[in-house]
């Protein structure tokens, strides 16, 4: 196979871009709860330890908020850290670090000192897991001015994504989903970024735009490829960045198809689904033929008991469903 | 006072007034590539670091040549070329932050310190006491300084803690620990040196409690008196603690050891006082930033 070709899973995608990064700049560390332990971050994080030692890959004890200080800190004092929270739910402790810290640090310096930190969150959700192991929150971290937030949906995006946020000078929340973990796909084994705040047409499509991202897309994909057969030609829009959005990308599809559904893995309410909707009424209004539809969580926490989770999350059927209401055609 | 009475200044300032020795005593122990981090009360730690007066002042007015570019105001003070790294009010927030960039030293193998201040009420705060497990872990080079003003705002430390002992606190995670008298100034220099020396080693990190007083209320000219608007502090405490106010002891130091006469005094007082008024004209007559540039530095390009 040639190197051009070459696949990889999503987990190892990233481990690629950590590897390659920290061989390149000294000042790249690796810091989080558990880097050292596949039961916490899988693969993602294999050999790091063994490569570049303890001082550079730190597995931490259960401190949350001063450990993401610390990532901010160091960011501050010149390096360039990555921070991991393998269950994004526990990042919630750290939020000062996060939002009162690192989003504002630029601005309320006048651009004297600047946050290029990396704070890395991992949804990890099913499994029976419940409310407090499952929990999807970009669009908490969307809200922030000062705080980019993007969300990969292939190994190619989960590589280049993580190379462009390290390299980034500003503080960037990447979060990536545990069932994307071990889906395979072509990366480059070169260096390359994908750039922050472009979105991607995954598929091409005259019928209906899709916005989708991270797991999302490859339900979205599924539901594309199904609705293909009945004649509905789907435009698949993967945002890869929830933050700053990419407007254009959006509206010059809805002007093509005049219809839109948001499929978003979080919660409807102030979701990135509710932005992506308030982009459309204000900017892409004339476009529209039919109402906006949204595929989103249900407005409850995530339950344990599998029939109850199987209902919870949104899949490929329910994006179908959204799309024929809104096309009003059966098939 | 008069740039707050009169309107000029309306950014909240929260005085130093009381506690100067314990920023002068440890900065000068530092080099300029030594890291300091502060809180909201903070115009000391810049100005014994280094920072210079006009932007201090200038921010305050909220003018563009603020040190922060008037982007900022009085709790977010930097001079980055002078190792002062920032300044923030969430209470504890930047302690964090300090031991990151000690471990950034960490990592980098250099012989930087870094100093950390915070009041007494961030010792109510669960971020300290992660953040001196961690740079207990990891030996890092950094020293906690907790300027113990025996206020939280308006609550005094008897009701905040079981007891008044939070240089104890850093026993618990195997730190050398100490308690000093804040308002003496060479009692400063000289523990704060061995904590310099002890993290130059790699023998970090310290903690150092120092005893003090704010001279003035938590906020602006207010000296929060009890039984006056903000009715918070004893007057006879108040009374007890202007007597042993840091700069007059350090002076009466000076002329009982003949080191300095009144006269030569009185000049560095005028001095002073030249200084801040020349500031003050500065920050007065410079401009504000220009409206349209609202949402520069969000982010950075």
């Amino acid at each position: 196979m040639s190197s051009k070709n070459r696949k990889l899973q999503f987990s190892l995608a990233i481990n690629e871009a950590l590897h390659q990064m920290m061989a390149n700049d000294k000042s790249v560390f690796l810091i989080g709860q558990g880097v050292k332990s596949p039961w916490y971050v899988g693969n993602t994080c294999q050999e790091l330890l063994e490569k570049f030692g303890q001082e550079r890959v730190i597995d931490t004890p259960v401190s949350e908020n001063a450990v993401t200080g610390a990532a901010v800190g160091a960011a501050i004092a010149g390096m360039r850290p990555v921070v991991v929270h393998p269950r994004m739910d526990f990042m919630m402790y750290a939020m000062d670090p996060i939002i009162n810290e690192a989003a504002n640090w630029y601005y309320m310096c006048g651009g004297r000192s600047s946050v290029p930190v990396v704070i890395w969150g991992i949804i990890n959700r099913g499994g029976e897991q419940a409310a407090q192991h499952s929990q999807a929150f970009q669009a908490l971290f969307a809200h922030i001015p000062g705080l980019k937030v993007i969300m990969p949906s292939t190994p190619y995006d989960a590589k280049g994504l993580m190379i462009a946020a390290i390299r980034d000078e500003n503080p960037v929340v990447y979060i990536d989903d545990r069932w994307l973990h071990r889906q395979e796909g072509v990366v480059p084994e070169e260096i390359y970024e994908v750039t922050i705040g472009k979105g991607f047409i995954r598929k091409k499509g005259t019928d209906i735009t899709l916005v989708s991202s991270s797991y999302m897309v490859t339900e979205s994909l599924t539901a594309a490829q199904e609705l293909g057969k009945y004649g509905i030609d789907v435009e698949l829009i993967d945002l890869r960045t929830v933050k700053p959005l990419d407007e254009s990308l959006i509206l010059k599809s809805l002007r093509k198809t005049g219809r839109i559904v948001i499929a978003d893995g979080g919660w409807k309410n102030c979701g990135v689904s509710a932005e992506v909707s308030a982009l459309v009424s204000e900017k892409g209004f004339k476009y529209l033929k039919a109402p906006i539809k949204r595929v989103t969580l249900p407005d409850s926490p995530a339950p344990a008991s599998r029939v109850l989770e199987k209902k919870y999350y949104p899949n490929a059927n329910n994006i179908i469903e959204a799309i024929q209401t809104s096309i009003k055609k059966k098939n | 006072m008069e740039p707050i009475l009169n309107g000029d200044v309306r950014c909240p300032v929260h005085l130093y007034s009381g506690e100067e020795a314990i920023a002068a005593g440890v900065c000068a122990d530092l080099t300029k590539k030594d890291y300091v981090f502060s809180t909201h009360r903070s115009h000391g730690h810049y100005l014994a670091k280094g920072g210079d007066m006009a932007e201090l002042m200038a921010e305050i007015y909220g003018k563009e040549i603020g040190c922060s570019r008037g982007r900022g105001g009085s709790m977010h003070l930097i001079a980055p070329e002078k190792g002062m790294m920032g300044s923030a009010p969430i209470v504890a927030g930047t302690i964090s932050l300090a031991v990151g960039a000690a471990l950034a030293s960490y990592i980098r193998k250099e012989k930087r310190v870094t100093v950390s201040f915070f009041g007494d009420g961030a010792a109510g705060e669960g971020v300290l006491y992660e953040s001196l497990n961690f740079a207990a872990l990891r030996k890092l080079p950094i020293i906690f300084i907790c300027e113990n003003n025996l206020y939280s705002t308006h609550l005094p430390i008897s009701e905040c803690r079981a007891g008044n002992n939070i240089y104890e606190t850093g026993k618990l995670f195997r730190i050398k620990s100490y308690r000093t008298d804040g308002n003496d100034v060479l009692q400063v220099y000289k523990i704060a040196k061995k904590a310099v020396e002890l993290c130059r080693k790699g023998q970090g990190p310290v903690f150092l409690e120092f005893m003090t007083y704010r001279m003035r209320g938590h906020v602006g000219p207010d000296d929060n008196i009890q039984g006056a608007h903000t009715d918070i502090r004893p007057e006879k405490e108040i009374a007890k603690w202007q007597k042993k106010d840091p700069i007059d002891k350090f002076e009466r130091f000076l002329i009982k050891n003949k080191i300095m006469n009144k006269e030569d005094m009185g000049k560095i007082w005028k001095q002073a006082e030249k200084e801040a008024h020349k500031t003050h004209a500065i920050a007065h007559s410079s401009p504000y930033p220009k409206k349209g540039e609202l949402t520069k530095h969000v982010f950075k390009e």
